[in-house]
């Protein structure tokens, strides 16, 4: 793999096809979980355990995988190592399970796995599958982690709230003062999509910024 | 797709296809079977294990001298503590005196559906500990009924029912202040707290009523 071939893989998964603000996938999810920014981290760090592991397995089958029957053998793949990576961690890494558990069997219903297997992982060899899975992963945790951080703020005054078990001893921040009445809305669903259309506008202002300073040059629009 | 693709009739293509699928669920199906019997011994000590840790946050573990886990009584569905299914209550004794009894009990009444509870309570009925097992409460709002979403620490919300009891206990003091009681909650929330004292104040009242019966229930003794 090349460095430049890196480099696009990269920039691929973490913004110019982010997942979650340009793709917009795993709403369902996303909605869910991102009540706070420590929920968000470890929604993706679980998907971006799953990802790099199904497209990896994905990438090396996919010339023995028929083109008729590519999606039921996808979802079998995808599902059967969703639920073996969820029982090894149950039984074997039980203190971290009990932190990403409830995670991993939402990332089942998460389409981006297997958007990516079926964009990716399906026509690339493993090494490259594996970073693109990695790389979506890593584009996923910022914006979740950016939403859920927004989400409690303004719902709560609050940040990380909940890191105290995932690190004992660390405590949340408080950045509003203890009288801040709150913010429901921040904290349910439609908050999410509220604050989630927010960051779309916020990614396409940028994007559009940046076209017009190189001009001359004009961005290629690129999709997988 | 990078395969050549020979030339086949459509039967052939189905039975071809059928036969590739069928080896993929058979090879993923193995996989999880393995991973099953691989993890099975261990997830289910960890279940005994999450379960003795509940049972330790609502009853100090020096109290009794038996195995509470196996020493249970299966109880038929009971809407006196809002199990529309069959529950297990675990009897914990020192000696061969009853020291309490730890049951489940579910508040079919909060905010977002049903909270699930475990209670334990004493042999003389004071309330030993209570817990929020399972809810659906609005996060930030209703959830202060967990000690670890509480933000007062020191005296979480579930505390004040300890050492409550059905007997001397005015009926008033299971109602939260807004309904003239003696509970306190945060407001903006108060369906929440209701719902959970109400279950735990029945909860008290079945155990006191039923206890003895309980104990002597000869039960199950293994799991």
């Amino acid at each position: 793999m090349t460095g430049a071939e890196f480099k696009t893989i990269a920039a691929n998964g973490i913004w110019r096809q982010n997942t979650s603000i340009v793709q917009i996938l795993g709403l369902c999810p996303l909605l869910a979980v991102t009540t706070n920014a420590v929920n968000g981290i470890m929604l993706s760090l679980a998907t971006i355990l799953v990802m790099a592991m199904s497209n990896v397995a994905v990438a090396a089958l996919r010339n023995l995988i028929p083109h008729e029957i590519r999606i039921p053998v996808f979802i079998l793949i995808v599902a059967s190592l969703v639920t073996v990576v969820d029982m090894l961690f149950n039984a074997f890494l039980h203190e971290l399970y009990l932190v990403l558990g409830i995670f991993i069997p939402l990332i089942v219903t998460n389409c981006i796995v297997l958007a990516r297997v079926e964009a990716f992982a399906a026509k690339n060899p493993p090494l490259q599958s594996t970073f693109d899975g990695i790389f979506m992963g890593v584009g996923m945790l910022w914006t979740l982690g950016l939403l859920g951080a927004l989400r409690e703020l303004i719902g709560n005054g609050t940040l990380f709230s909940g890191i105290d078990m995932v690190i004992p001893g660390l405590s949340p921040l408080r950045l509003l003062p203890e009288i801040y009445p709150g913010f429901l809305l921040a904290l349910l669903p439609p908050g999410a999509f509220i604050l989630l259309g927010c960051m779309i506008a916020w990614k396409n202002w940028l994007d559009a910024r940046n076209a017009k300073r190189r001009q001359p040059k004009a961005a290629p629009t690129q999709s997988q | 797709m990078t395969t050549p693709k020979p030339q086949y009739s459509a039967p052939q293509m189905a039975v071809r296809t059928a036969i590739i699928l069928l080896i993929f669920m058979v090879i993923f199906t193995a996989m999880l079977s393995g991973a099953y019997l691989l993890t099975k011994p261990a997830l289910e000590a960890s279940a005994l294990e999450e379960k003795m840790k509940l049972v330790n946050e609502v009853l100090p573990a020096s109290e009794y001298d038996n195995t509470l886990l196996t020493d249970t009584v299966t109880l038929p569905p009971s809407p006196e503590i809002g199990q529309d299914q069959p529950s297990t209550i675990y009897r914990a004794r020192r000696g061969s005196k009853p020291v309490a009894l730890v049951l489940e009990a579910v508040a079919p009444d909060g905010y977002a559906g049903k909270i699930r509870l475990i209670i334990a309570i004493r042999a003389d009925g004071r309330i030993a500990g209570v817990r929020a097992i399972a809810h659906k409460e609005t996060p930030g709002l209703g959830d202060y009924i967990e000690p670890k979403k509480d933000k007062n620490k020191a005296r979480p919300w579930i505390s004040q029912f300890i050492d409550m009891a059905i007997a001397g206990t005015a009926e008033t003091a299971w109602k939260v202040k807004k309904d003239g009681g003696q509970l306190d909650y945060y407001s903006g929330a108060t369906v929440t707290p209701r719902a959970v004292a109400k279950a735990i104040q029945k909860a008290a009242r079945f155990a006191s009523e039923q206890q003895e019966k309980l104990f002597a229930d000869k039960g199950a003794t293994t799991k």
